[in-house]
């Protein structure tokens, strides 16, 4: 199923790893910062009601 | 219906929230679909041997850093003439995503030079300009993070955003300003006779749909942590006003 990269492995095996890691830790870190924020928001919002 | 309506930011994020799923699926599954495709069912090329994967993943890197900062350039031109907040944000919102764009596009670069060119990094016009583009894109955030005033950093990283496309359309275009340089021109193009093989071509145009559906997606996802985000610290500056 591995195609034979042949000498060329290491920059073929880490062009992948470089470049879909990159887009994993990107898209985690907006994930994760959009619940962190959307739920800081409910929070302020709830307790800006409760203060009238 | 008028597209200005998506200022709202109520409007916007509601709108955002119907479609984001579905951009989100479209976009694994073509970069699923382009990078398998191309990784495992592409041969090699007669010149760069296996080399020719990273073109997967290098070339739509590159093509979406320089039209990232393009969507930035409109979005801070509509925030300088029409003060519209959400463009602001969106300008915002697409910078980390550009800027990441960048890196995989200069890394895979360095990565397929090496072996072809015998050197990671070559000052080479479209080489340096890239770099210079992504040095504009840490520029661009850092300013937004430095400034606590939203209106006053929209207004600022806008006009940096300005100076910074120069640089945007060096990186497309330095080839054909310098014809020197290790960098090859565009391989990709209209012309049947200059563009690549149509076996490279039909994966490559899967894998550019799909970075530019993940591009949509984080920025609209973004937006609207952006949005969100700056509705806390107007809520926050308004308790302790009280």
């Amino acid at each position: 199923m591995m195609p034979d990269l042949g000498k060329y492995a290491f920059a073929v095996l880490a062009s992948y790893g470089v470049g879909l890691g990159l887009i994993v830790i990107l898209v985690v870190a907006s994930v994760l910062r959009a619940r962190k924020v959307r739920a800081e928001l409910e929070q302020i919002e709830q307790r800006s009601k409760r203060h009238g | 219906m008028s597209i200005w309506e998506y200022a709202n930011p109520v409007k916007f994020i509601r709108t955002t929230d119907v479609v984001l799923p579905w951009i989100s699926v479209a976009a694994v599954l073509c970069l699923a679909t382009g990078l398998v495709w191309g990784f495992f069912f592409t041969p090699d090329d007669y010149r760069q041997g296996s080399t020719v994967k990273i073109f997967y993943l290098h070339v739509p890197a590159a093509m979406m850093a320089i039209n990232a900062w393009a969507m930035m350039l409109v979005a801070s031109l509509v925030w300088i003439v029409r003060r519209h907040h959400v463009s602001a944000l969106a300008a915002r919102a697409a910078a980390p995503v550009g800027a990441t764009f960048t890196v995989i596009a200069l890394a895979t670069g360095a990565l397929w030079g090496q072996p072809m060119w015998g050197t990671w990094w070559a000052w080479d016009p479209r080489l340096t300009s890239f770099l210079v583009l992504f040095l504009f894109y840490l520029g661009y955030m850092a300013l937004w993070s430095a400034i606590e005033n939203d209106d006053t950093a929209a207004d600022l990283t806008s006009i940096l955003c300005l100076v910074g496309s120069v640089f945007a359309i060096l990186s497309r275009y330095a080839v054909l300003f310098w014809n020197q340089g290790l960098h090859q021109g565009a391989s990709l193009s209209l012309d049947k006779q200059e563009n690549v093989s149509d076996i490279f071509w039909y994966p490559a145009l899967v894998c550019i749909a799909g970075f530019v559906l993940l591009f949509v997606a984080l920025v609209f996802l973004r937006t609207q942590t952006e949005i969100r985000a700056r509705r806390s610290r107007a809520l926050l500056a308004r308790e302790r006003q009280a």
